[in-house]
């Protein structure tokens, strides 16, 4: 029951510019007894992928305002936000619509 | 299922994979199409709707306010950003419907480029302008490029409506929110400097550099990041009316989203620009004279926008914003930004509310009784000596008057 996943996360908008200017991550999470959600996954991007200002990405357990984020390319909002359980190949896509600092 | 693919460096979804919630929430608008986004009101749309209800708005906002003719000539002001991207959108999909329905305007683009200001050297600005220049391009619009620097070598800062030019090589007023911080002296040099029109083919493609350097002077002399961000409004602003008025365009589409004219009301209320709120957002900006500025976006919210683009391929360029000085405290605008986010995170009404208050103001209050008491910089009556005309208060609490930034920004 431990397989680990393939996901794909994908950051734009000027979000990628927080990932080092990358935009896509292919990204095997570690296996846990738990399935993951979004908010332990937004935790893990913080400490593996989000490597200066964090601040600028995360705000408490979520995502700071303005940052949108998309689950297979739906809106968050519709999946259950940080509840959402990942599963095998899901997408997840942030987009900042912030202007700057 | 997720609807026609737009092919391009997006991620996908495989078109038969059961969604991952058990009951997919449903369209409210036709009830069958699974829904793909939440919009301003708190409606679930599905793919389908959401752009009928994205381009049915752009057509109503002009229908509306019935300010651009049949024939005229309309330079669209765009950034690469993804609201004036998705405008540009919006008048390729206005041109392209069916006669009755047909926008009937001329549409041409200005880019100014801003990289001088933004941190960028030579080489990454030489990257961006080409990425521009592909957008510009696949728009099949004619287009100009203008850079910032050439503030430096045209008069960019008189209105023309009223006869003879206002800023004759001495020194005029500028409203406190305009000067703070910001050295006078720069706009007597640059008025008195001969004009030259935007660069022509086969000239290098990036300003000279002293230009550059002496840009970033005047950029530096601004003593805080506000003074910096309003700076740039203010001579981007002046670019792009002047490259209208000099290749003869009489409107000027600006694309500010509804969240971004939210946070331009309440900056300009915390600048003391109370008494311009309703031009320095509304639909329409008069100011000008010979040119009016319409911001057709600005019943869009920046998550519909970016929705939208995402859906349906909308290319963006990625500029980095104003550059910033080490261990200076953020602009009033970064600020109130943050600020209204984070309210509407916990207040979902609150960006629409602001803006529907901005609906109710008339742009009357901003006008000059004559042109030595407009602003030099943005052009609006200057509402500082006691405030003896009614006409520059007509505004609620615009009569304080405003003495530059509060200590401490
Ligand atoms: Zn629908």
């Amino acid at each position: 029951s431990k397989i680990s996943v393939v996901h794909c996360f994908y950051f734009r908008g000027g979000a990628e510019l927080l990932f080092d200017g990358v935009k896509k991550h292919q990204v095997t999470l570690p296996c846990q007894p738990e399935p993951w959600d979004i908010r332990n996954l937004l935790k893990w991007i913080k400490q593996n992928l989000l490597k200066e200002r964090p601040e600028l990405f995360i705000q408490g357990e979520s995502v700071r305002p303005g940052i949108l984020v998309l689950i297979n390319d739906a809106d968050w909002e519709l999946m259950g936000e940080l509840d959402y359980k990942l599963q095998d190949q899901d997408n997840v896509l942030f987009i900042s619509t912030l202007h700057g600092g | 299922g997720s609807g026609a693919g737009v092919p391009g460096d997006r991620p996908g979804v495989p078109g038969d994979r059961p969604c991952p919630r058990s009951h997919p929430r449903t369209c409210m608008k036709c009830g069958q199409g699974t829904a793909a986004l939440v919009i301003r009101v708190g409606d679930p749309f599905c793919r389908g709707c959401f752009r009928e209800y994205f381009v049915h708005k752009f057509r109503a906002m002009l229908g509306k306010n019935r300010v651009i003719f049949p024939g005229e000539k309309v330079l669209l002001a765009v950034s690469g950003g993804p609201a004036s991207s998705a405008m540009i959108r919006q008048v390729q999909e206005g041109l392209s419907r069916e006669a009755a329905k047909r926008l009937r305007f001329v549409p041409s683009l200005v880019y100014i480029e801003e990289g001088a200001v933004c941190g960028q050297s030579p080489e990454q600005r030489e990257q961006t302008l080409a990425q521009m220049e592909t957008l510009l391009q696949a728009t099949g619009f004619p287009y100009h490029l203008v850079h910032l620097e050439e503030v430096l070598g045209t008069r960019v800062l008189q209105p023309v409506q009223h006869g003879r030019p206002f800023l004759q090589g001495g020194c005029g007023q500028l409203h406190p929110a305009a000067a703070a911080g910001w050295g006078r002296w720069h706009l007597c040099a640059w008025s008195q400097r001969p004009g030259q029109d935007s660069r022509t083919p086969g000239t290098p493609r990036l300003p000279d550099p002293a230009q550059t350097q002496e840009l970033l002077r005047a950029f530096e002399a601004a003593g805080t990041a506000t003074a910096r961000e309003e700076l740039l409004q203010m001579l981007r602003t002046h670019l792009i009316v002047q490259t209208a008025r000099n290749r003869g365009y009489t409107k000027v589409m600006t694309g500010e989203s509804l969240t971004r004219v939210a946070i331009k009301l309440l900056t300009n209320l915390s600048l003391g620009r109370g008494a311009f709120l309703a031009v320095d957002t509304g639909f329409r900006d008069q100011r000008h004279g010979d040119v009016m500025v319409v911001r057709p976006m600005r019943d869009y919210t920046a998550k519909e926008i970016a929705f939208y683009n995402h859906f349906f391929g909308v290319p963006t360029v990625i500029v980095p914003p104003l550059f910033t000085k080490r261990r200076e405290k953020l602009s009033i605008h970064q600020l109130i930004e943050r600020f209204l986010l984070g309210l509407q995170e916990e207040f979902p009404a609150t960006i629409s509310t602001v803006y529907r208050t901005g609906e109710k103001l008339s742009p009357e209050p901003a006008k000059a009784s004559s042109e030595s008491q407009r602003c030099l910089l943005c052009l609006c009556g200057l509402d500082i000596e006691g405030d003896t005309s009614p006409s520059h208060c007509g505004t609620a609490g615009a009569g304080a008057t405003p003495q530059g930034y509060p200590s401490g920004w």
